[in-house]
């Protein structure tokens, strides 16, 4: 009897995973071949997007950037299909700043720069809270240097603030809380209706410390228009959108039904009727020679449109809470606002996190139909650029541009809400 | 920006009680600019250039008019309008003039309260085929499919146009012009139809615009022109004469280059004296220097010379001069005596 005995005297080397299962032959064998069916889709799909891309791309790689018009950029292609760049060569500052005046192009650029810095505090929790006091200070002096005049007027706006908040707390232990939360709206409302003006005119003419020279609305266009639409309804109807939200739960008849009445009727109406009403209606309320901005107006408007959606989104956030989270705030001795700002609001809002970036997302690609009012966003503006002889008949190259910038707003959107949820999940689920 | 809200929103009762009173004339001169609606695009009439300048034929005429009266071409506001704000944006005082090819209606005279101070373009509506459909007429396109912008007259002409022929066809509705040419290029449709000047634009955009034509009819009437509101008679005055000024300098021959030498000192011409200041006192019974004429003219010239740097036969847009020629040509142009 032969005694084999085989004992490992050494490892064996570590190998090396078989070829097929690694590296970009094993990810496509894994994912794309990982079964006769999903070959076939793999295949087909591969198929779609050679043909997709084999129409497209000669079409979008075409010499034609320098041409000055339709005609030269058919004799630069001589009879292939091709894309006329030359249009956006030549327009695409008027696509993004409209008419603003070339030389003040930078006050525009600067103003959305900082909408970055001010933004980012309130977004990424790891950068220094002092920050917060630039975004504070950040809604005054977006308008002023937009639109610019004397630096008295943004700081006459924030007074009026400054003045709901002092005449809050100076109230509230002598007249009692309700009396205080009304004064805290009628001050300042009386200051910037009637005192506002007059002071800033008395201030700017003493001391006219820096003055920005004035641009007219109408001169506001492309996606300088939209951004600018844009980003102040969203700001504005977030916390609109909150107080609508906490009215329509609120035990008081009176302050529930406005904010339901105000809520359906504004979320039963399109938005292009409420644009019309900006744009017309208003116009023959008003006396002839009336000078109410039209862009103020939109902007009013698509505020109270995109408020009213932000509220019942918000509502849909406080509604998934737990009954228990507002005993718990209750048993704590918590008033309203205390309960709403510590305990309700930070987990309404949480959830409700998809829901207000669709909102955003969603107002932000409204703003284009302000075109049909007759106001040159990227929409209106590429129909007069076609009234251009020389561009007469460009759609296509307009439209993709114009596509691809708000692909690029609106995907980053998306992607900073996924990274906001992802940052916020505190594991329930 | 915020004062201007509220204290617009405010001052409503107060200012309208002045606006009321005062002329507009006098209005848009001490304000110092002239708020003049204008189309957001149509070729050849109205489009900003890449510096965000607006041009066309239809601006000339609001360049005019503030050359005229505040001596200074450009202090114009250009008010971008569409089909749907235009009449709104005039009545409600947005605009004190609106000069958007605009076809001169009765209803929108007499009902919508406009004064349309005269005709700057005489339009029509014509057809667009391609020339392998082998129509030569309008009267042969019995079936066909035809392109057509919704919600304009244009609409309405063309079912008339078909029912009194005792023809049929297929609309295809379209929203704007830029569809309506890819609707048509596409083969979506055997016609295309609009204003003749549209379609010449149209036409001449195509890479084998050889291959298309226009049909020589004509089915309707499109007097284009200026308009202002109801009730202001020396502001109507004012945009009427300065039209009038722009036509009847072409018949008398004043252009941009003698217009000048000609204001310099009174000539043999009576007519062009009294035009141009250098005799009477037109000016003055306008309300307005002497010289307004003068100014209106040294913008961009005559008529004729507007004409044919915005759509005349040098330009891409190729339109003839046709019925928008002087009457002593055989055209339909003909300015009042300046008397």
């Amino acid at each position: 009897m032969v005694d084999i005995h085989f004992v490992r005297k050494s490892m064996i080397e570590e190998q090396e995973p078989p070829v097929a299962t690694t590296g970009v032959a094993g990810w496509i064998r894994e994912n794309l071949f990982s079964s006769p069916l999903n070959a076939v889709l793999s295949i087909l799909s591969l198929a779609f997007i050679f043909y997709v891309l084999s129409a497209l791309l000669p079409w979008i790689i075409s010499p034609t950037w320098a041409a000055t018009s339709l005609g030269e950029c058919r004799e630069i292609l001589a009879g292939h299909e091709g894309a006329c760049w030359g249009v956006i060569r030549e327009r695409w500052l008027q696509l993004l700043f409209g008419f603003y005046p070339r030389e003040l192009y930078w006050r525009v650029v600067l103003d959305f720069a900082l909408l970055i810095v001010a933004v980012a505090p309130v977004l990424f929790t790891g950068l220094p809270r002092k920050m917060l006091v630039f975004s504070a200070i950040y809604p005054f002096l977006m308008p002023w240097l937009l639109w610019g005049g004397s630096v008295w007027n943004p700081i006459a706006a924030a007074l009026g603030f400054v003045l709901g908040y002092y005449a809050h707390k100076l109230a509230k232990p002598t007249l009692g809380s309700l009396a205080a939360v009304i004064l805290a709206f009628v001050i300042p409302i009386i200051w910037w209706a009637f005192l506002s003006g007059p002071v800033v005119d008395a201030l700017a003419s003493v001391l006219p410390l820096i003055t920005l020279e004035g641009v007219e609305s109408r001169n506001f266009g492309g996606f300088m228009l939209s951004i600018t639409i844009g980003v102040v309804a969203i700001a504005i109807s977030l916390p609109i959108g909150i107080v609508l939200a906490l009215g329509r739960q609120s035990n008081l008849f009176i302050v529930r039904s406005l904010s339901v009445g105000f809520i359906e009727f504004i979320r039963g109406v399109p938005l292009i009727t409420l644009l019309f009403v900006a744009s017309t209606l208003l116009n023959i309320f008003m006396p002839p020679g009336t000078d109410f901005d039209i862009i103020l107006r939109v902007i009013i408007m698509v505020t109270l449109f995109a408020s009213a959606y932000m509220a019942e989104v918000v509502r849909g956030g406080l509604a998934a809470l737990p009954k228990g989270q507002y005993e718990a705030a209750d048993a704590l001795g918590l008033d309203f606002w205390m309960a709403q700002r510590l305990i309700i609001m930070p987990q309404a809002l949480k959830i409700s996190i998809p829901g207000i970036v669709s909102t955003f997302i969603g107002v932000f690609k409204d703003t284009t139909l302000v075109s049909i009012i007759g106001l040159l966003d990227p929409i209106g503006l590429s129909t007069s650029i076609r009234a251009d002889q020389a561009w007469n008949g460009v759609v296509w190259e307009l439209y993709g541009f114009i596509a691809l910038m708000f692909f690029i707003f609106c995907f980053s959107m998306s992607r900073y809400s996924m990274f906001l949820e992802r940052k916020l999940q505190t594991g329930h689920r | 920006m915020k004062k201007t809200v509220f204290v617009g929103v405010l001052a409503l009762a107060g200012m309208s009680a002045s606006v009321a009173a005062a002329g507009l004339l006098d209005e848009v001169k001490t304000r110092g600019k002239l708020n003049c609606g204008v189309a957001t695009g149509v070729p050849g009439f109205a489009a900003p250039d890449a510096n965000g300048e607006w041009q066309g034929f239809d601006v000339a005429v609001c360049r005019a008019v503030a050359a005229a009266v505040l001596d200074d071409p450009t202090a114009v506001e250009f008010v971008p309008t569409t089909g749907k704000t235009r009449f709104t944006a005039l009545a409600s005082g947005e605009i004190d003039m609106l000069a958007r090819n605009t076809t001169w209606t009765f209803s929108r005279d007499v009902d919508l309260k406009f004064d349309f101070v005269g005709v700057n373009y005489y339009d029509g509506q014509g057809f667009l085929v391609r020339k392998d459909l082998g129509v030569s007429s309008a009267k042969e396109l019995d079936g066909a499919t035809i392109c057509i912008q919704t919600g304009t007259t244009t609409e309405l002409n063309l079912a008339d146009f078909f029912r009194i022929n005792n023809m049929s066809y297929e609309p295809v509705p379209i929203e704007t012009n830029a569809e309506g040419q890819q609707q048509y290029l596409a083969g979506a449709c055997d016609s295309y139809t609009t204003d003749a000047s549209g379609l010449a634009a149209t036409r001449a955009t195509f890479e084998d615009a050889a291959n298309h034509v226009i049909l020589p009819e004509i089915i309707s009437k499109e007097p284009l022109g200026p308009l202002v509101r109801h009730g202001d008679n020396e502001w109507a005055d004012v945009v009427r004469w300065t039209l009038n000024a722009l036509i009847a300098a072409e018949e008398l021959g004043v252009t941009s280059a003698n217009v000048a030498e000609l204001a310099s000192a009174p000539g043999n011409n009576p007519e062009i004296n009294r035009l141009l200041g250098t005799e009477g006192t037109l000016g003055e019974m306008l309300g307005l220097p002497a010289d307004w004429a003068v100014k209106a003219l040294s913008v961009a010239g005559n008529y004729g010379e507007i004409f044919e740097k915005n759509i005349g036969e040098t330009t891409p847009i190729g339109l003839a001069r046709g019925l928008n020629a002087q009457w002593t040509s055989g055209g339909l142009l003909y300015a009042p005596p300046f008397r």
